[in-house]
């Protein structure tokens, strides 16, 4: 290599001036960068002097500079929020004041109700009961009929979507079953209790069970929760045996293991993270997908 | 030789090249970084942060492992869908005790940043052993063994040390009962759960898993996701007052 002074040479076939090296005889065009590239360059130069003249952008001793629209994204965020806040805010109050009579009647402020708790129902819900609430095995089925706290009424959904069950809330909705493997029964009787209750919702039912002792365990066990009828209890959370609505599964083997370990599902208490408006139109919402007694 | 042509001295000389660079280099870092460091307003004050219970960093390490970072972020930002959807935006300041950070950049998944609480325990062990049992369509995968290894507790308190010395205030009690912690806090009626709280107040000590006689992989993941977010109480931040 041999660093020569000729700077700008031009070569004689493109008419380019040369970097000025030569390497073995060979040298490199000094191309110019395109002109229009170049000017975006200079312009976003220019663009960012603007850039800290408006937006927050140098740092000082003890502050920085605020920019001439004094940005910031949080004030922005709670801007637009508030803003969503008040542009639903009269009929967020008419839904917080009313009852659900009222509610009911007014046909402007039920689809507001159900628009409102269809969308909170996807975030918050649909996890565990399902898109369509439709729930799943542990998860129960909103949109039937049966209910396993209170009668389905609009009341009582509030009331458990508010403190949850088995939540962590002081008034939450309480009831477990225990665990009848625990000492209290032992795996035959709970085999027998468990072809027993199948055989209540005329589930086959293998011949050589002892039904006999199935019923005498039930009504000593069972009884006192899911009642004499096998109908449940709606105060205590405890299922109607008696229908074909199974939250775990019907089979023998998952009611076992059901009455040995005991189950007891845990529902948040919503009262915490959502507001009453918001809990209302849920409770609307999961009202108009299923049905009430 | 005009003075805009003087780059030549530094593409013919590598070593004023790298000298170059690293000045450059250190004029950016030191605005851009440096006032990060004694600015009030980027250290933002909360109240509520605490450091994470063996067993919840039993459970991040976990999460850690397993790349769940890779499909879910946990920084909610300051954009009113994001706000609607996942919470109040997060705060520098919950990420505080996080070494490194799990903010993430994807969401193949939700945001997790506030999930703390948002579903029960048992869905959360549903969920982990086949997402599409409970979530259909889910395109997550199935982490079925988590719920099959026991955690390993056996380093979590060599883990909290090195975290002590990175700033976290683990007090010397808090890690040399670190295992025993782990055990309280996943246990139902622990023998040790009174002393458990007395270190970490407001923590949540119950049975993670449906097996009570271990503790499980699961269960440590669990116990972390169920205090995502929970630990500043919103309805005594001032935002107003931290506006920027």
């Amino acid at each position: 290599m041999s660093v020569t002074s000729h700077e700008h040479e031009v070569d004689a076939a493109t008419g380019t001036a040369t970097t000025g090296h030569e390497w073995d005889g060979i040298r490199e065009l000094n191309t110019p960068l395109p002109k229009w590239w170049l000017y975006i360059f200079y312009a976003t130069i220019v663009w960012s002097l603007g850039y800290w003249v408006v937006y927050p952008a140098i740092p000082l001793a003890s502050s920085f500079t605020k920019g001439v629209i004094n940005y910031s994204s949080r004030a922005e965020v709670t801007a637009e929020v508030a803003q969503l806040t008040s542009a639903r805010a009269p009929m967020v109050a008419q839904l917080a004041k009313a009852s659900f009579d009222e509610i009911q009647k007014d046909t402007k402020l039920l689809t507001f109700a159900r628009a409102q708790g269809k969308a909170a129902f996807g975030d918050n819900c649909a996890p565990c009961h399902g898109a369509g609430g439709g729930g799943s095995k542990a998860f129960p089925n909103l949109a039937d009929d049966d209910w396993l706290w209170g009668t389905g009424t609009l009341d009582d959904i509030q009331t458990t979507l508010t403190h949850g069950i088995r939540s962590t809330d002081p008034q939450t909705r309480q009831g477990n079953m225990p665990a009848f493997g625990d000492g209290v029964l032992k795996p035959a009787e709970i085999s027998a209790v468990a072809d027993y209750v199948r055989s209540l919702t005329v589930l086959d039912v293998d011949k050589t069970a002892d039904l006999k002792l199935g019923q005498k365990i039930y009504v000593e066990n069972c009884a006192a929760c899911h009642g004499e009828d096998a109908r449940g209890n709606h105060d205590l959370g405890s299922p109607n045996l008696s229908d074909q609505i199974w939250l775990y599964g019907s089979d023998k083997a998952t009611i076992v293991e059901g009455i040995t370990k005991g189950r007891g599902g845990m529902m948040p208490n919503w009262g915490e993270r959502l507001d009453a408006g918001t809990i209302k139109a849920l409770a609307v919402y999961v009202r108009t997908i299923g049905g009430a007694r | 030789m005009s003075l805009w042509n003087k780059h030549a001295i530094f593409e013919k000389n590598p070593i004023l090249l790298l000298i170059g660079v690293l000045i450059v280099i250190s004029i950016g870092g030191l605005v851009e970084i440096a006032p990060l460091f004694y600015l009030k307003s980027t250290i933002e004050k909360v109240e509520g942060v605490r450091p994470y219970t063996p067993l919840e960093l039993a459970g991040r390490n976990i999460y850690v492992r397993e790349g769940c970072y890779n499909c879910h972020s946990q920084m909610i930002r300051a954009l009113r869908d994001e706000v609607e959807r996942y919470g109040h935006y997060s705060l520098a300041a919950e990420s505080m005790y996080d070494h490194p950070f799990q903010w993430g950049s994807k969401r193949n998944g939700p945001d997790l940043a506030r999930v703390g609480n948002k579903y029960s325990d048992d869905w959360h062990r549903r969920h982990l052993v086949n997402p599409r049992a409970v979530v259909a369509g889910s395109i997550m995968p199935a982490y079925s063994w988590l719920a099959k290894n026991d955690v390993d507790l056996a380093h979590i308190d060599q883990h909290m040390k090195v975290l002590a010395m990175e700033g976290v205030p683990y007090t010397p009690e808090m890690i040399e009962k670190a295992s025993a912690d782990a055990k309280a806090q996943g246990t139902d009626d622990d023998p040790g759960a009174a002393d458990f709280m007395k270190r970490y107040p407001k923590a949540q000590a119950r049975a993670y898993g449906e097996d009570k006689g271990r503790l499980t992989e699961a269960d440590a993941l669990i116990a972390y996701l169920q205090q995502l977010g929970t630990q500043v109480d919103f309805k005594l931040y001032d935002g107003k007052a931290n506006l920027r």
